[in-house]
């Protein structure tokens, strides 16, 4: 019995401690994920978290000033500017039309600030006729 | 073709159904024709998956373009070598090609095991044939990759026509590793299904013994060991194709080939406590389902874009099918535990807080923690949206701060179990084992300190990897010593022999040490440099040791794309070096661009240069160039596992004469009176 208490508490205090680094962990890189319709309702503290949004880019919206790209993402009718300001490179596939993915913080003047960017292609080719219309998944490299 | 495909589906579907309906009928009955019956038709349906297989990749080297998946995933000047690899490119192809290494692996099991193990066979040809009747649903009914363009012609019906050319590959799957890594991980998928099989039929059939883990054994490590390299290959594709400098990002589908692999070596490492003391049968058991059923998650979470889906990308349906078989799983192994569990009951108990029973059950612990981990953080978005309404996903910091701890721990136990002894270990034999290696670590320690390495988790890290190269390196000289002194060979041959005498061992010993490689590699990823710059013909940008100079550029049309190279001169130390070429290459078919990162890799470090694009101000080209640390040890590290796993594959090279009475007692407790049973105990520890 005592052994079995002592296997107990050896399991418990690694179970208990990885449980809280996950906590912290939880708490630091939460992200709340809205569209961007919802984020014109947001108030209060929920305008604080973290956030991620997608849409597709406005067709010729996209600005390159220096240190930062502007554009407008587009979706249920809605459009957001966003600014990115993250130091990657955007992916090949950001283009007028593409899908995007920005994760960021929201501004006090209703403009987004992003420090990531996924971006998908739209796929060019529509539903060839009788075939299945074939969007590529969202990570096509990944199968 | 397409049409000859398509009926070998169908017939590979019927004769599935044959045999699983057969099987248990033969069950039910004994009858030993029905048993015959329902294995042959499992063999016809592995060959007329082959068939179907092979008339697809027959469709892509055909360049027949009215088939619906080759006009999405091919064109004409698609070299050969990415013909193949487009076969798994798409979703419907990716799912023939499961169904196809599942096969493999279905059909060699029937051969070999043909007139073998009569009582279970058919139990696990049943289970077989149920998963294989799945994914021949998905082939057949909701994802064929056979259908034909059509459209309807001028009195109304459809005809079939032709395209003058396919949309291409996305460039992103143009890279030789991509040809290699879906292989691999899928093989590694598919592969546990086999013990699975083998676990759920013994359940099934109430069947004694630990035959079946010695009968899955090899297989076990053979899927083992092609999700290892599918892991470390996909990781090195994305290290060396997305640009971004890193091999591991924890998204949804890395995490997802990652989750089986956890509980699959769980597995492996807990079955030797059935084998060895007759416990933990009920968890072994059901380790083995979860990592089926983890497989099965992890094609869905691929396949259906149900975790990306939260990203706003497309959905496909196919996830449901997916949702219902995992439930069906579940329930079927829940069943069969029910009403089988007194079968399952444990011999031993638990002896002592410091044996190799107990180093087992925490390696087990913390591998499950782990995989509930990153199967949570992985789902969050899913279950958050359920029970809150709102959709949180949660990023790396979750990730690395439970995995790194979980890791370090991992690496320890790597270097203390496998010496600890069965039941007990003595205090003494603690201090003969373990003090060397202690002594080095920290000595490791106090060196790459003062050397300036500074954080906390590579330190610990490096100072462990070198605790645990110790004692491996202890225990082949041990080994090896004894034998010389027998043969009078050099320390090598004897190393060599001695290795070859308990393949199980010293194999597991080499897997091990290739470990301790991926986990030096992994702790230089704390001192990763990256620099960008604005480049100009002449203009040079520093990092770290290297200086790159820009000379020029060229451009060069190939067959299937156009390529735009940096022309990078490479110093070191002021001192020329080599030529490096970044480049970016266009794809004029999909009109997608990529990127070809040029990378300078040592034993100390990588240097990663990636062109990344044009000032939009200046239009001048831009140089991301990255310095990672070991990098190369990791990729190291994955050959000396599959280097170990085979060498566990194979058979001992004699038979092994054993000592009266040392099973049961470590040889290490005492090596010199008793060292001969060092090298020639039982081949099973």
């Amino acid at each position: 019995m005592q052994k079995q208490a002592k296997f107990g508490i050896g399991i418990g205090i690694i179970v208990i401690s990885l449980g809280f680094l996950a906590w912290l962990g939880y708490g630091e890189s939460k992200t709340y994920y809205h569209t961007i319709a919802e984020l014109q309702t947001l108030s209060g503290t929920a305008r604080a978290h973290r956030i991620r949004v997608g849409g597709t880019v406005e067709p010729g919206t996209i600005k390159r000033i220096s240190g930062r790209v502007n554009f407008v993402l587009a979706g249920e009718g809605k459009l957001l500017p966003v600014s990115y300001v993250g130091s990657e490179p955007l992916p090949d596939t950001f283009v007028d039309k593409s899908q995007a993915l920005v994760e960021g913080s929201l501004e006090n003047d209703g403009s987004f600030v992003a420090e990531h960017v996924q971006a998908k292609c739209a796929s060019k080719y529509e539903a060839a006729p009788g075939g299945d219309p074939q969007p590529d998944s969202a990570k096509p490299g990944k199968t | 073709m397409d049409v000859f495909g398509s009926f070998a589906l169908l017939l590979a579907f019927l004769c599935a159904a044959y045999a699983f309906v057969g099987g248990i009928a033969a069950i039910l009955t004994r009858h030993p024709l029905l048993v015959k019956s329902a294995r042959q038709a499992g063999i016809a349906t592995c060959g007329l998956i082959f068939l179907a297989t092979a008339s697809l990749v027959y469709l892509f080297f055909s360049d027949s373009y009215w088939v619906s998946y080759v006009v999405s995933h091919s064109n004409r000047d698609l070299s050969n070598f990415y013909k193949i690899a487009a076969l798994w490119s798409g979703q419907e192809g990716s799912l023939l090609f499961w169904s196809f290494l599942l096969a493999v692996y279905v059909f060699s099991v029937l051969l070999v095991y043909r007139n073998k193990n009569g009582e279970l066979m058919p139990y696990v040809g049943v289970v077989l044939a149920g998963v294989q009747i799945f994914f021949l649903t998905l082939n057949n009914f909701v994802a064929s990759p056979f259908k034909v363009l059509a459209a309807p012609a001028a009195n109304g019906a459809l005809e079939i026509f032709t395209r003058a050319d396919g949309n291409g590959l996305t460039p992103l799957l143009q890279y030789p590793e991509m040809v290699i890594h879906p292989p691999n991980l899928y093989s590694g998928y598919t592969g546990f299904t086999i013990p699975f099989a083998f676990a759920l039929g013994a359940l099934l059939a109430r069947y004694p013994g630990e035959k079946w883990i010695h009968l899955t054994r090899k297989w076990t490590m053979i899927a083992w060991c092609f999700q290892t390299m599918g892991i470390l290959l996909g990781a090195h594709w994305a290290y060396a194709v997305l640009g971004w400098g890193g091999y591991w990002g924890w998204d949804p589908v890395e995490n997802a080939s990652l989750l089986p692999w956890l509980t699959g070596t769980a597995f492996l490492h807990s079955v030797m406590m059935q084998e060895k003391r007759g416990m933990m049968k009920v968890w072994n058991v059901w380790l083995v389902f979860t990592t089926f059923m983890l497989c099965i998650l992890g094609t869905l979470l691929t396949r259906s874009g149900v975790v990306s889906s939260v990203h706003a990308f497309a959905q496909s349906s196919i996830g449901n099918y997916f949702v219902g078989f995992l439930v069906l799983v579940f329930a079927v192994c829940f069943v069969a535990y029910v009403k089988n569990r007194d079968y399952l009951k444990s011999e031993n108990q638990l002896d002592s807080m410091i044996s190799r029973e107990s180093s087992f059950l925490f390696n087990n612990l913390i591998l499950l923690v782990s995989c509930i981990a990153v199967l949570s953080g992985t789902l969050f978005p899913v279950f958050s949206e359920w029970f809150s309404g709102s959709r949180i996903s949660v990023g790396a910091p979750f990730f690395n701060k439970v995995n790194i701890p979980i890791g370090l721990l991992l690496l320890f136990l790597t270097g203390v179990g496998p010496l600890l002894a069965w039941r007990k270990t003595s205090t003494d034999s603690l201090k003969r084992n373990f003090g060397w290696p202690l002594l080095l670590g920290l000595f490791t320690g106090v060196v790459v300190f003062v050397f300036g390495v500074r954080d906390f988790f590579s330190l610990v890290c490096l100072m462990l990897c070198v605790f645990v190269t110790t004692t491996i390196g202890m225990e082949f000289f041990r080994g090896a010593r004894v034998i010389r002194s027998r043969s009078g060979a050099s320390f090598l041959a004897s190393a060599v022999d001695l290795t070859m005498r308990n393949t199980r061992r010293y194999g597991g010993y080499i897997v091990h040490m290739g470990m301790v490689l991926i986990f030096v590699g992994l702790a230089g990823a704390a001192f990763n440099r990256d620099a960008q710059k604005d480049m100009q013909p002449g203009s040079t940008l520093d990092i770290g040791r290297y200086r790159l100079l820009l000379q020029g550029f060229d451009s060069k049309a190939e067959k299937n794309y156009t390529s735009e190279r940096m022309i990078v001169e490479v110093w070191r130390d002021n001192k020329p070096l080599m030529m490096l070429y970044p480049e970016r290459r266009f794809f004029q078919t999909n009109e997608q661009s990529g990127t070809m990162v040029a990378i300078y890799s040592t034993l100390r470090e990588d240097l990663y240069v990636v062109y990344a694009g044009q000032n939009p101000d200046t239009q001048a080209p831009v140089i991301h160039a990255y310095l990672n640390p070991l990098v190369k040890w990791i990729w190291l590290g994955g050959l000396v596992v599959v280097l170990g796993t085979l060498v566990t594959l194979l058979p001992n090279r004699r038979a092994v004469l054993v000592l009266a009475g040392a099973p049961e007692r470590s040889a290490a407790q005492q090596p010199q009176s008793l060292a001969p049973s060092v090298a020639l105990r039982e081949g099973h520890d």
